[in-house]
């Protein structure tokens, strides 16, 4: 298992660093939202599959040669106490580390989900006190503010749009209709679930550089599928004037009020992004492009999965 | 027959209209007035419950019967909402997704450029 369990590390490594790095600057993403998310999914998964599996893999060398006989020698010696197996003190390391690891990411992912959970729900719970149902529109409540905002709660299956006062005066019929397409598209395709799995991979992993880009990533790939959505309901030019009226008078709102937050030109470079390829689409990368795309997720997934069961001997 | 959220939201909207501390019975009559439907004193009292568990009123237990105050302002959740809206920390961002984030007046007049350059 020493050859899979290598291979498994240089697969983490490649994982954890080139790779995102190659897939954050690629110019194809923008115009393929739908695939870069799937291939940030598949660099998450693979990473953290291929890093437990390099230390499981090299843990249970000295207990058999493959990951399930090896894994079953182990918690069979684990549990009767009957040490016949003399393993070194580096695979029973590796061992710990796996576990701890492993126990680590779920217990991050679980503590992130019910913490957001609480949040939204708190959230609701002011929203439904404070703002009245619009009308117009189902779905949606209108927030008696000045600061136009826009924005969407994922809350189980009752999701909710909210609009300020100020949003409903600043933007035309069709601009408004096409922030609710947007807003919308957020709730039935679940990006709650993205962002909350990629902000819990950055909080296990708070000095993974990778990780807050890979969460940076994909939250802005979010919002252009979202765009993309909407796209369908309103045309391009009427989505990015209701993304750059809003952009606008936000500013303003902040100028004179708080400082302003340190995402402040992370911010402006993903609504650039929106318009820019709002009024000069690019097109869709090839079909030749898009499958290698796929089949290269795919590789991604099966390749540590299929190093760990049948572990290559040596 | 509304939904308690709904109930919820009228009462609250009378206790912040307010300044005095409300009993039930002041409520119900209200409701009553408003919506032209009556309601009993205990499903107005169960509401009032609810809304003293989440934090927005207080009861006053020296008065008989007892009287409930508003927490807070109506404005001042309105603006603490806002503030949690408006926050850009990555702990919000994971919570709601908003339309457009904050950016400063330059940014916003570069893309305000890139509209008008079409």
């Amino acid at each position: 298992m020493l050859a899979a369990s290598i291979l498994l590390a240089l697969l983490a490594v490649a994982l954890a660093w080139p790779v995102p790095v190659i897939l954050a600057r690629a110019r194809w993403a923008p115009r393929a939202p739908a695939l870069a998310l799937f291939l940030w999914q598949a660099i998450a998964l693979a990473g953290g599959l291929s890093m437990l599996g390099a230390l499981v893999t090299f843990g249970l060398i000295p207990f058999g040669p493959t990951l399930l006989s090896g894994a079953g020698k182990f918690l069979s010696e684990l549990f009767s106490g009957d040490h016949s197996v003399n393993a070194g003190l580096a695979y029973l390391l590796c061992d710990c580390a796996a576990v701890l690891l492993a126990a680590h990411l779920i217990f991050n992912l679980v503590l992130t989900i019910v913490s957001a959970e609480q949040q939204r729900h708190r959230h609701r719970q002011l929203v439904y006190l404070l703002a009245s149902p619009d009308p117009e529109r189902p779905g949606t409540h209108v927030i008696d503010s000045a600061a136009p905002v826009a924005y969407c709660l994922p809350v189980g299956l009752r999701s909710m749009t909210v609009f300020s006062a100020g949003l409903v005066a600043l933007l035309t019929a069709d601009e408004l209709r096409a922030v609710v397409a947007h807003e919308r598209a957020h709730i039935t395709q679940r990006h709650d679930l993205l962002l909350v799995a990629f902000r819990a991979w950055h909080l296990s992993l708070p000095w993974f550089p990778i990780a807050y880009r890979a969460e940076r990533e994909v939250e802005i790939l979010v919002e252009l599928l979202a765009d993309d959505r909407a796209r369908h309901l309103v045309a391009d030019g009427t989505l990015a004037a209701a993304i750059i009226r809003v952009a606008a008078e936000n500013s303003v709102a902040i100028d004179s009020s708080a400082p302003l937050p340190r995402q402040g030109s992370a911010t402006v470079a993903t609504a650039e992004l929106r318009v820019s390829r709002l009024l000069s689409p690019l097109p869709a990368p090839s079909r030749p492009t898009q499958l290698l795309v796929i089949a290269l997720g795919i590789a991604l997934i099966v390749a540590p999965a299929y190093l760990l069961v049948f572990p290559i001997y040596g | 027959m509304a939904s308690l959220g709904e109930l919820e939201r009228s009462v609250m909207d009378y206790i912040w209209s307010r300044d005095a501390s409300v009993t039930a019975y002041d409520v119900q009559a209200e409701i009553a007035d408003k919506s032209s439907k009556a309601l009993a004193v205990t499903t107005v009292l169960t509401v009032l419950s609810r809304l003293e568990k989440k934090g927005f009123v207080r009861r006053e237990r020296s008065s008989r019967p007892h009287g409930y105050v508003a927490v807070s302002t109506r404005n001042d959740h309105v603006a603490s909402l806002m503030h949690e809206v408006l926050g850009s920390s990555s702990d919000r961002r994971a919570v709601l997704e908003r339309f457009v984030g904050q950016t400063t007046p330059d940014e916003a007049a570069a893309l305000r450029k890139m509209l008008d350059g079409r």
